[in-house]
């Protein structure tokens, strides 16, 4: 097939599902689940097809959504290149072991229908996002993921936590997407078009840089909503309410690095302005440093591993801030993250499936030998996590903070080396308490390993965990326009020394305070309560939002209403009896004559 | 008769077959229904090529009054790309409205005159949206109103209704006023010898009205229909004229009849004074920020749905206005088309709320929760709803606020102008109005459902069926907006054609 036919395809296909569930297939849950997974796998066999292009760009058909003449001109259409064609193979793999391990996953729960419709409408999503060629495309599909995260996060929406968690994700996006639709609206002033390569032809010649500046740090907002960078970054720890599947496939490995992608896909703005490049890099290195803090003291497995992603966001973020090769090396990180995070949440969902829907490590204890195959898995992707050396997760995080000392990016590579530090420290934290010694509840005690259709993906994934970064992997994968994986790749230097000494520092730190231990022996209450931003934020919305919202409520009711209307409506009323038409007699007669009298009236007026 | 005649005259004389003694519901739905096939024959054999104000289709015209000195007087119908579409508006909204109509489980005793009135406001909805003569594009406005007025008084909920009413009426009869004022001086001023629309903008072209003069005649025009379409701050007999009117006359009123205000801004405020629109652009930007920040936050503090409904849809008001404002292609295209969304979408938002109070006897907030689970049909038909409220990708809404907003960016100048900022301000409002939908649906839906609440039995076939119609036609235009631009984009250019200097 063309890459044309493929494109559509893959984007469509999922719409169907989708819609064929909600229309009727519902009733029969297992056709649903069945009929959403081997529309994953087509879709992960049309991407290979599609990355069997190489690196060319393609031409593919568009479909205008708003032709208004030259004036206005928005199609659906694709840039189909490496960076797509590659962030296409993350999504469509780690979609269809998401699909497979959902099957055991959810195997018994009364909504299974709608989480696979749920699931389908995520992969159009973002399928468009990533094929997109034109910002107002991109955001049109950026809205959808939030609306599929908000259905998938709500799946259990009869817990009081899983709604407010969902209401809170979309609430939360949609304050950084009001950014980025300022932002695509700036630059669109600016250069005159919402098309990425006409947008790059013509960054060059923008006269106002401090309008472009504003622009791209517009834009940014968006990544910053759906990447949930600081500040924005609340929803994605409370979004670990859905189904575990959902926070390995969204909100781990692919959804929230689409913050990171669309940085990646307009670099060329980035570049072109100094300062909001500046911004990213800092928003990026501050976001990874305070969640690698938050995460020391959380109990809950998947807070655990949400704050990691946080903190690995904060990563690709900085680095698409860095400048020379640092997009690419972001990306590089976006890609082996994505395998060993989503390894990570399925292992952590293994766990809390085995163990009765406990989330809480100090729960847990001795899983090592009741569920072998899950532990190994997990162990191989925590190693990727902290960067044992010749992980990927080593290869890409060394390219990360190789480029941005490349670049003097002193401070933000200095919180990204004390981050180095702290990520080896809370994931051996976790696996020790949740892996190792005894087990602490009779739940953990009668774990037993899961079935084959949810280890299966978990091997899968260790192996790509581990190997990922390695050329004959990576090369037909990632196949880039102009990054060289090869070259970021097997390139040591300076860093790799310290961040060595970071990992061992990290670990042996780790099981010197928790080795054996039944309950924490650290207690850092600010760490704990997630610097209070949470409580912080909802003292802002009650005061500056609701407050202010009664505030007007009551200036509208004793104020606008009584100068605009109570004082003429009580003129009139004096003036006329006619208020009895309503109460008594005949009201088809009165609406008759009422009638002939307004139009009389107006009669009288123009004639 | 000619095809509009018959489009405009069918809802009217079924009123009169309905008063008459003919089967009020059967007559009602089979004459809407009607009604909105002619409407789609019309839109399937429109030409998109022609332009402009005047090159009317499936146009009529009688003479009624030719006196010496005097405009002569015709009932004349003909369509645009503008009002096809708010013609395809009307048409869904009124089928809609009637069939949804035994929602109000109290009227049944009167359902004769509640047919009649809904009938009546459709016909002179549809009458206002296709006279191409401006004494019988007032009049039907008119006559579409007083039956509103009457049922929100007769048959509208809750104690205060009468007051209500004549609030209502007071309001929207002093809009009415003011910009009868208005029109009278653009017709003295043009010295025109008809009262066609084509006419008039063809002279306010040709020899255009003195600029001074324009700045009166638009403000009168903006105050008068912004008093219609609940312009900030003349905006509060809108809620709760909604939330007190029968449902299937807050959906005819907040879905159709207000559309009015916009559409008389779109087609005679701005061609007949542009110079007036440029000189009151700054108050207009306030005025509408008003709508959107200001309402916005009140629509946030409400505590009941139906009310909650009322504000929205006041506050989405505010984009309509702002494409206006624009005064471009791009912006008043997305303003029409923001008509035909909100004004389905309105419709469908109050048809189920109407569902539901009539069905829980009330739609207070902290009465209300976890009602999804029992009623897994309403709560799919309500997020669908709220999901094109809100502006979601894959509605007609979210399309409409695009052409908005970036009409109202669109220019020459790489600085940020006035109506600029006042676009940013109004983004803030897609904030705002996600706030208060996805609140509402967290208490209504979701969550553990209180145990004293008594759910009834889900949305049947019969139920449904109206309001998916209203559904389909808000995803057919979102996928494809086109549907409607091919429309809506040469009446709007030919506007400009008309207008520009």
């Amino acid at each position: 097939m063309d890459p044309n036919t493929l494109a559509w395809t893959v984007l469509l296909l999922p719409l169907l599902v989708a819609a064929a569930i909600l229309l009727g297939l519902k009733r029969w849950s297992e056709l649903s689940a069945l009929l959403s997974t081997g529309s994953a796998l087509l879709a992960l066999i049309f991407c290979i097809l599609l990355a069997g292009g190489g690196e060319s760009a393609v031409e593919t058909k568009s479909y205008p959504w708003i032709d208004l003449g030259r004036d206005l001109e928005i199609a659906i259409g694709f840039k189909i290149d490496g960076l797509s064609r590659g962030m296409m193979l993350i999504v469509s793999s780690i979609g269809f072991l998401v699909h497979l391990f959902s099957l055991g996953y959810m195997k018994d729960d009364k909504g299974k229908s709608r989480y696979f419709a749920g699931l389908s409408l995520f992969l159009f999503s973002m399928t468009g996002i990533v094929l997109a060629n034109n910002f107002a495309m991109m955001f049109i599909f950026w809205e959808l993921v939030g609306v599929s995260s908000y259905i998938l996060i709500g799946h259990w929406y009869e817990k009081a936590s899983a709604a407010d968690a969902a209401k809170k994700a979309f609430l939360v996006n949609r304050i950084g997407d009001f950014g980025f639709m300022a932002g695509i609206l700036l630059v669109w002033v600016l250069t005159g078009s919402i098309y990425f390569d006409e947008i790059a032809k013509a960054v060059g010649g923008v006269a106002n840089a401090q309008l472009l500046n504003i622009a791209v740090i517009c834009v940014f907002c968006g990544a910053v909503g759906k990447s949930a960078q600081v500040p924005l970054h609340v929803w994605l720890p409370d979004a670990m309410e859905g189904p575990t599947p959902v926070s390995a496939l969204i909100h781990a490995a692919t959804m929230v690095a689409a913050g990171v992608f669309m940085l990646a896909r307009v670099a060329f703005l980035v570049e072109a302005a100094e300062l909001a490049a500046h911004v990213i890099a800092w928003t990026g290195a501050i976001t990874a440093l305070l969640a690698a803090l938050m995460a020391l003291q959380q109990n809950d497995i998947k807070r655990i591993l949400a704050y990691s992603t946080l903190s690995q966001l904060g990563y690709m973020v900085m680095a698409q801030g860095i400048g020379h090769g640092g997009s690419d090396a972001g990306m590089f990180h976006l890609y082996t993250h994505a395998f060993f995070k989503a390894l990570l949440f399925l292992g952590s969902g293994a766990v809390i499936y085995a163990c009765h829907h406990e989330q809480d490590i100090w729960k847990m204890g001795g899983l090592k030998r009741k569920l072998p195959i899950t532990f190994w898995t997990f162990a191989l992707g925590t190693a990727a996590l902290i960067a044992v050396p010749f992980t990927s997760g080593f290869w890409s995080k060394e390219a990360i903070l190789e480029a941005a000392l490349h670049q003097k990016m002193t401070g933000p590579y200095v919180l990204a080396m004390i981050v180095a530090f702290l990520t080896p420290f809370y994931m051996t934290r976790l696996v020790i308490v949740a892996f190792f010694g005894k087990a602490r509840t009779k739940d953990a005690d009668h774990a037993h390993e899961v079935g084959p259709v949810m280890w299966i993906p978990l091997a899968v994934l260790a192996v790509m965990a581990v190997l990922s970064a390695y050329s004959f992997v990576s090369g037909p994968l990632l196949a880039r326009g102009h990054a060289d994986v090869g070259h970021l790749f097997g390139h040591i230097g300076p860093t790799a020394i310290l961040s060595l000494v970071g990992l061992v520092l990290g670990v042996g730190a780790a099981v010197y305070f928790y080795k054996g231990r039944d309950k924490d022996p650290i207690c850092i209450p600010l760490f704990r309560d997630k610097f209070k931003i949470d409580e912080f934020y909802l003292v802002l919305v009650r005061v500056f939002q609701d407050a202010v919202a009664r505030g007007l409520k009551f200036a509208d009711r004793f104020v606008i209403d009584p100068l605009v209307v109570r004082f003429p409506a009580m003129t009139a009323l004096a003036a006329g009896s006619v208020f009895r038409v309503f109460n008594v007699g005949n009201v088809q007669t009165y609406a008759y004559l009422f009638g002939l009298a307004a139009v009389a009236v107006v009669l009288y007026l123009v004639l | 008769m000619s095809t509009l005649e018959l489009l405009v005259f069918l809802p009217l004389l079924a009123a009169l077959a309905v008063g008459l003694g003919a089967p009020a519901r059967f007559t009602a739905l089979g004459a809407s229904v009607l009604v909105l096939l002619i409407s789609f024959y019309c839109a399937l054999n429109f030409s998109t090529v022609l332009e402009g104000n005047g090159s009317w289709q499936f146009a009529s015209s009688r003479t009624l009054l030719e006196m010496p000195g005097f405009p002569k007087l015709s009932l004349a119908f003909g369509l645009d790309g503008i009002s096809l579409v708010l013609v395809l508006l009307s048409a869904l909204v009124l089928v809609a409205a009637v069939w949804v109509a035994p929602v109000e489980s109290a009227i049944k005793g009167s359902s004769r005159l509640y047919y009649v009135s809904l009938l009546l406001i459709g016909g002179g909805a549809l009458g206002a949206f296709t006279a191409t003569d401006l004494f019988f594009l007032y009049a039907f406005h008119e006559l579409a109103l007083i039956p509103t007025f009457l049922m929100i008084g007769i048959f509208g909920h809750g104690e205060q209704r009468v007051r209500t009413a004549w609030t209502i009426t007071i309001f929207l009869g002093v809009g009415s006023l003011i910009l009868l004022v208005g029109l009278i001086l653009a017709v003295g001023a043009l010295d025109s010898t008809s009262f066609d629309v084509a006419t008039l903008t063809a002279l306010a072209k040709s020899t255009p009205i003195a600029a001074n003069l324009q700045g009166w005649i638009f403000l009168l025009l903006f105050i008068g229909f912004g008093i219609l379409v609940s312009l900030f701050p003349f905006h509060s007999w809108a809620a709760p004229a909604y939330a007190e009117a029968p449902t299937p006359v807050a959906m005819l009123h907040a879905g159709v009849l207000k559309k009015f205000g916009l559409y008389g801004l779109i087609r005679l405020a701005l061609p007949l004074a542009p110079a007036g629109a440029e000189k009151w652009l700054h108050l207009v930007l306030i005025l509408l920020l008003g709508n959107i920040l200001y309402i916005g936050l009140v629509t946030i503090a409400q505590k009941k749905l139906d009310r909650m409904l009322g504000y929205s849809s006041v506050m989405h008001m505010g984009y309509a206005f702002l494409g206006i404002a624009a005064g471009n292609v791009v912006g008043v295209s997305g303003a029409v088309l923001l008509m035909f969304a909100h004004g389905l979408s309105i419709a469908l938002l109050f048809g189920l709320a109407g569902w539901m109070r009539d069905r829980f006897g009330g739609l207070e907030f902290d009465k209300l929760g976890g009602i999804a689970k029992s009623l897994p049909k309403l709560g799919l038909l309500f997020g669908f709803a709220a999901f094109a409220s809100v502006g979601l990708p894959g509605f007609a809404n979210f399309a409409a606020e695009v052409e908005v907003f970036f009409g109202a960016f669109a220019g020459e100048d790489a600085g940020m102008s006035w109506i600029r900022w006042a676009t940013v301000g109004a983004l803030w409002g897609v904030v705002i109005s996600a706030v208060y939908m996805l609140r509402a649906y967290r208490t209504i839906f979701m969550g553990p459902k209180p145990e004293k609440l008594e759910t009834p039995s889900d949305l049947d076939w019969g139920a449904r069926v109206p309001l998916l119609i209203l559904l389909v036609a808000l995803l057919a235009v979102g996928f494809a907006p086109d549907l409607l631009n091919q429309f809506i984009r040469p009446a709007v250019n030919g506007l400009f054609l008309v207008t520009a200097q």
